[in-house]
């Protein structure tokens, strides 16, 4: 069991220097404390989790193939509610494994109301397998399946957001969190983890390696999105919705763009149209209040 | 003899599972496998079974919520047939390879296209590799019997592995028979609840199904293999136990009827082993020395136990209701494997038909009969025939035929 000798996730595992998901772990599992069972579906964090007979987490973890996590963490409430268990159930999966392959299970078990709490850590692409485009690469990124060319121009579609779907079911809890807020952060789970019924939490995970920037930006780069405007801090508790955090003067994107290689190939005008586009969305929250429906497409 | 009633084995399954006290199962629905799932919820509604039962929103998601399930102890079941079997096949190789003591019901039904909702073993003989134990049941009695046997195989300590039980669509899912059903507290002796599993005790974490080496890895695969074997004599073991206190043969690795001094035995899996039993029974009062082999336990396969039951015959008929396109029929590959380095053995013939709910009746039966006895006499013979096949719409015969 984790104690403060023997930390939630244990040092020397595998994840690359700087890596935002198992920070994300880390802050997740010791907000949750130690009475908790992880699903973990294939993912950079599932990689991380073992290289038998070593173990990571400091919890029960319960691998799962990469389209179950939310079926597993059904089966498992199923089975605590027969067995009178008492005990946290929590997902922890990547975009892939959530806005993709995962969605149909996902969609089910917040429809029927397990009470779970699944956190998706969105590094905006499939990094486990060397960092392919995901629903949740965003505009214009390079991917190695976009790797852009005479042809082709990088990513060219819109992502997936992935809170709005989620939040489309009803479900009694969301929230969207960042490891460059680890107060805000914990809060939510807290809050994920007392609500009855299903949660979800959609966290920013910088990818130092998948991203291309050096190791020791992750935090800094994490907090620029939100200084950006770009990544939006907000909870939709039982129907009701609010902001976390408002950036009083708000960085330029490009601070978030540029140390990426990622992103190397955009050009100033794509900058304004970029900047064009957030304080645009951020003009109408100011105006209109914030609302689910007002953001648009964004790269 | 206890008096039944009257159900169909859909029906019969649904009480099997409220007798063996399930705990959770987790299931989508589809023709023929429906009515089994139906009565489960309504038993559950009615009070009558404390289940938790979570109707997914895909197969895929129901086996995997049952390994989830199994996996924190509790005793899990599911049902499926055909293309929900098919959707399930990452999962079914999860689910043995985590050694999961489920137990799930596959309404056998043919796979699309052409779709097709009758019955065959397609569906089951696709999932052959995937580490599960496959059982097939000749009645509706059978249904419910080896459903309560299959819990007692894969919760048993030497095995830990997932079990199938296999009913033929419609021909049992759908067909009325008198079913004994067992009082429950004679099931609670035979079948006590599953022993405690501490896989993801809080106290005590662990990661399990996590990354291994090469090394580790193949250790995994024949701690798996040890125990696939073991099975055999845990099935046996089972059935006698079922047999002694129940006073039903329901069980077991294989049925075997007039095998002894036949010169031909047909070998078939699943309910067309009554239709051949009964057909025996005519061959026998004209005197034709037929036996006949239903193959009650598929996988683990009892080689050893079915090359001795037909290694006195003179022509074996294997009829398969499901292909290895571009091999042959599963089964009569498996069967000529078994024989394999005899000094004497029969002559193997692979009948394949019954697909899509095709009937294996007297008349194809009679046929097969008339080619194994050619076989006798030496004649050239094929070694495949399909039953059932008409000349294509070209004035071509298909190929054997
Ligand atoms: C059914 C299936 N298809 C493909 C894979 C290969 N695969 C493993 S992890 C992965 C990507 C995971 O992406 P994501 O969920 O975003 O997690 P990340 O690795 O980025 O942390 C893929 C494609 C798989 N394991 N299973
Ligand atoms: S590839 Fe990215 S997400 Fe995966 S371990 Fe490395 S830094 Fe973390
Ligand atoms: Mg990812």
């Amino acid at each position: 069991m984790a104690t403060r000798e023997t930390p939630f996730v244990m040092p020397g595992n595998s994840s690359c220097a700087g890596c935002g998901a198992v920070l994300i772990a880390r802050l997740v599992t010791e907000a949750i404390g130690p009475n908790q069972i992880m699903v973990i579906p294939a993912c950079c964090m599932g990689a991380v989790a073992t290289s038998f007979p070593k173990a990571t987490f400091n919890v029960p973890v319960l691998r799962t193939a990469f389209a179950s996590t939310a079926s597993f963490l059904t089966g498992l409430e199923a089975s605590a509610k027969a067995k009178g268990q008492d005990v946290t159930l929590v997902g922890f999966a990547g975009d892939g494994a959530t806005v993709d392959i995962g969605l149909a299970a996902l969609s089910g078990a917040i429809e029927r109301g397990h009470s779970f709490v699944y956190v998706c850590y969105d590094n905006e692409g499939y990094m486990n397998t060397g960092f392919q485009r995901s629903g949740s690469t965003p505009r214009g990124a390079q991917t190695s399946t976009t790797p852009g060319g005479v042809l082709s121009r990088y990513k060219t579609e819109v992502r997936k957001d992935i809170a709005k779907i989620v939040a489309a079911h009803g479900i009694p809890y969301l929230a969207t969190a960042s490891p460059a807020y680890p107060a805000d952060l914990r809060r939510k789970v807290e809050r994920a983890v007392a609500v009855k019924g299903p949660a979800f939490l959609h966290i920013m995970s910088p990818c130092p390696l998948g991203w291309g920037f050096p190791s020791a930006q992750s935090v800094q780069l994490a907090r620029t999105a939100v200084e950006s405007g770009l990544w939006k801090l907000y909870e939709l508790d039982h129907g009701v919705l609010r902001l976390s955090l408002a950036p009083k003067k708000r960085k330029a994107v490009r601070e978030f763009f540029a140390p990426q290689s990622r992103f190397a190939h955009l050009t100033n005008d794509v900058y304004e149209g970029l900047q064009a586009e957030v304080d645009g969305e951020w003009a109408t929250i100011e105006k209109e209040g914030f609302s689910l429906r007002c953001e648009t497409a964004r790269a | 003899m206890t008096s039944g009633r009257n159900m169909t084995a859909t029906s019969a399954v649904a009480y099997a599972a409220r007798l063996a006290q399930v705990d959770v199962v987790a299931a989508y629905p589809i023709t023929p496998q429906t009515r089994i799932i139906e009565a489960i919820s309504k038993f559950v509604a009615d009070g009558e079974m404390k289940a938790q039962f979570v109707q997914v929103e895909s197969e895929h998601s129901a086996l995997a919520a049952t390994i989830a399930a199994s996996s924190n102890g509790v005793r899990a079941f599911t049902a499926t047939s055909s293309q929900g079997l098919l959707y399930m096949h990452e999962m079914m190789h999860w689910a043995a390879s985590a050694r999961v003591p489920i137990v799930m019901a596959n309404v056998n039904r043919a796979v699309a296209p052409p779709w097709n909702i009758y019955g065959d073993h397609q569906d089951a003989i696709s999932q052959r590799d995937t580490g599960w134990l496959q059982l097939f049941a000749e009645t509706n009695q059978h249904a419910l019997d080896m459903t309560l046997q299959a819990f007692r195989v894969a919760e048993d300590p030497r095995v830990q592995l997932p079990v199938m039980v296999n009913l033929d669509g419609f021909t049992l899912s759908h067909t009325y028979e008198q079913v004994v059903v067992p009082e429950a507290d004679v099931v609670g002796r035979f079948l006590p609840p599953r022993p405690p599993v501490d896989w993801l005790d809080v106290g005590h974490p662990r990661t399990i199904n996590g990354v291994v080496s090469p090394e580790h890895y193949i250790q995994f695969r024949a701690l798996q293999k040890d125990a696939a074997r073991r099975a055999l004599a845990v099935i046996a073991e089972v059935g006698d136990e079922f047999a002694k206190q129940f006073g039903r043969d329901s069980g077991g690795l294989l049925s075997l009827e007039q095998v002894e001094d036949a010169e031909v035995i047909f070998v078939v899996l699943g309910s067309a082993a009554s239709t051949i039993r009964s057909m025996v029974r005519a061959w026998r009062a004209l005197g034709r020395r037929v036996g006949v082999v239903s193959v009650r336990s598929y996988r683990p396969f009892p080689d050893v136990e079915l090359a001795e039951a037909v290694a006195g015959a003179r022509a074996v008929v294997v009829w398969d209701r499901a292909y290895s396109f571009g091999c042959g029929g599963p089964l009569a590959a498996e069967v000529r494997s078994a024989l394999y380095g005899r000094n004497v053995a029969p002559v193997v013939l692979g009948a394949v038909g019954g697909f899509g709910g095709a009937p294996i009746g007297p008349a194809e039966l009679e046929k097969a009969l008339e080619w194994a006895d050619a076989a006798m006499l030496g004649r050239p013979v094929p070694l495949e025939t399909w039953f059932g096949v008409k000349a294509y719409r070209d004035g071509r015969v298909p190929d054997g035929n």
